[in-house]
């Protein structure tokens, strides 16, 4: 379906989304890559929406915001839409100051909460049936 | 020079071998005659101070440390004096008083010195050789006195802040945060933290800054309070700031203030219902950049 | 890690003196060289652990350690390499951190420029420079057109 990951951050896919995560000891050029694995997965796999996790980072500078940012982008011009979910309190408070604004990206608590925004619904039925809704 | 220096020495520490129990009591009651309105620390508590100052000075003395930094760099007798200022700092003692009762010393120990001899040049050098220890004493308890004050200046601002600062739930995932008084850098920090960690504790979709107790908002108040409503929408919540009195409204439109990417609300009642409106719609539809 | 630049071992010798007394072992300056993407990380994983040794709250740790990234970058990117220095000055009221970041690049002619730009967006490379400025609580750039930039960027945190 698509090449061996080029940075080894795996982007799984849940229907017409992909869920993928960052981590801290991604390096400018893995993230670069992670970029463009992503945009090609969107691509091929006609994804709809997309969930970054980023629950697990403890910084976020300049760079790697403007990584988000360009990536929502992107992704909006290939006709998915991006969630970052579950931002640490210290990380928001540090790029507030730093004066960036994540401009354009949609945040959500958690992964839990993007999931929902993206459609995906907690539901006592059974995971069968949701998939079923899904399904275009 | 040096031999006169290092005779004086040994007269004060021979002093203060024979005659501590006097020069302690002399020391006490000059305290107590100078500081008449009652400075707060009691007769046993000076007599206390005095006998482990003196102890700690004369061992100082006998150190090889030069006269210049025996107060400094003996570890017990820095202490002693640190302890002597920190108890007058904590007492509310003046610093006057505080550097007073350390050149009282001064007195004390020259009458000592005195009493055992009558030569001239030996109780000039002496004399110069007691000022020229106390003045550093004199120093350092200020010093002292004046970290202590200070520290209890940060401690209570530091416990002001954090009372001032209440993240209060409203509402099923609707927090609010009643600010009073001014936002400075600092409170702007505290009030972020508290407010962050609460929207991750409760889930909180919406929150709200309920600015009724405060002042007045120039330029560097909307800032920090943009600067808390971006923070909020970086986690994936929503704010809503609340209790914009008229005046302030002008003071904002006048000061050319752009709030206008911000939910505003004019009471506290008004945003509730605006929180649990959002808390109601779609979860999660929050962002920077979601227009609504 | 390697000893690339100079670090001034300009201990006072008061505060020797006062670090003894409370019992602290005086933390020399280290330095490590900033040449490679690795590098980056490098730092900041240097510089989080110095915060920690600092005894910083999570939040100054998360500031101290982004403003590190975004002065590193700076310095690889526009500076073609350089190295940051790790120091801890103390006051009598607080413990603080100080990155000193010094390159040989070109230098920048327009400091005010490079330290008002990127304020809102993430517009190019290198612009992170003011928003270090405002993570630090004090900030000072030394720079010559064609002789390099040194930054120098402290935090402190009150006891």
């Amino acid at each position: 379906m698509s090449s061996p990951p080029a940075t080894g951050v795996p982007i799984l896919r849940l229907g017409d989304v992909l869920v993928t995560g960052l981590l801290n000891e991604l390096d400018d050029e893995a993230a670069l890559r992670f970029t463009s694995e992503l945009m090609e997965r969107i691509a091929t796999e006609g994804a709809r929406g997309v969930l970054i996790d980023i629950s697990r980072l403890e910084i976020i500078d300049s760079f790697v915001a403007r990584t988000l940012m360009e990536l929502t982008t992107t992704a909006r011009l290939l006709g998915a839409r991006v969630i970052v979910a579950g931002m640490r309190p210290p990380v928001a408070i540090t790029l507030a100051e730093l004066g960036l604004q994540l401009t354009g990206v949609e945040t959500a608590l958690n992964a839990e909460q993007g999931m929902a925004a993206l459609g995906w619904h907690q539901s006592p039925a059974p995971p069968g049936e949701v998939r079923h809704d899904r399904r275009r | 020079m040096r031999t006169t220096e290092a005779a004086a020495r040994e007269r004060i520490a021979g002093a203060l071998r024979t005659e501590a129990d006097d020069i302690a009591d002399r020391w006490v009651q000059l305290q107590l005659a100078r500081a008449a309105s009652g400075d707060g620390v009691g007769e046993s508590a000076l007599r206390e101070e005095a006998d482990a100052l003196l102890g700690a000075l004369l061992a100082g003395l006998e150190g090889d440390l030069p006269v210049d930094r025996v107060f400094t760099g003996h570890q017990a007798l820095r202490q002693a004096v640190s302890d002597l200022s920190l108890r007058r700092a904590r007492n509310g003692v003046t610093p006057t008083v505080t550097s007073l009762a350390v050149m009282a010393l001064k007195e004390a120990l020259m009458e000592a010195v005195q009493r055992q001899t009558r030569d001239g040049d030996e109780l000039f050098a002496a004399s110069v050789l007691t000022n020229r220890l106390l003045d550093t004493a004199g120093a350092l308890s200020f010093e002292t006195y004046v970290d202590g004050r200070e520290e209890i200046i940060r401690r209570q601002s530091r416990q002001l802040l954090e009372v001032s600062t209440p993240v209060v739930r409203l509402w099923r995932q609707v927090l609010a945060v009643p600010l009073i008084g001014t936002l400075d850098t600092a409170r702007t920090q505290v009030v972020m933290e508290n407010l962050l960690e609460a929207i991750q504790e409760h889930e909180a979709l919406v929150a709200i800054i309920d600015i009724t107790g405060v002042p007045t908002v120039d330029t560097a108040v909307a800032q920090h309070l943009m600067q808390t409503v971006n923070a909020v929408r970086l986690m994936g919540s929503d704010c809503v700031i609340s209790g914009i009195r008229p005046p302030i409204a002008q003071t904002i439109a006048q000061l050319g203030i752009d709030l206008s990417t911000i939910l505003t609300r004019a009471t506290l009642a008004d945003a509730l219902a605006t929180a649990i409106r959002l808390t109601d719609a779609a979860p999660a539809l929050t962002g920077p950049g979601t227009e609504r | 890690m390697t000893g690339a630049g100079e670090s001034g071992g300009t201990t006072v010798l008061g505060d020797a003196e006062r670090r003894a007394a409370n019992g602290e072992a005086a933390a020399r300056p280290v330095t490590y060289a900033v040449r490679s993407e690795q590098d980056l990380l490098t730092v900041r994983h240097a510089v989080r652990a110095a915060t920690r040794r600092a005894g910083f709250s999570i939040v100054d740790q998360t500031r101290v350690v982004t403003a590190a990234s975004e002065l590193a970058r700076n310095a690889y990117v526009h500076g073609g390499g350089g190295a940051l220095t790790i120091d801890y000055p103390t006051r009598r009221d607080a413990v603080g951190l100080r990155l000193t970041v010094t390159d040989d690049g070109p230098g920048i002619d327009d400091v005010p420029t490079a330290l008002a730009d990127g304020y809102t967006t993430g517009n190019g490379l290198g612009h992170g420079l003011g928003g270090a400025r405002r993570l630090m609580d004090e900030f000072d750039i030394r720079t010559e057109v064609g002789g390099g930039t040194t930054v120098t960027a402290t935090r402190w945190a009150v006891r």
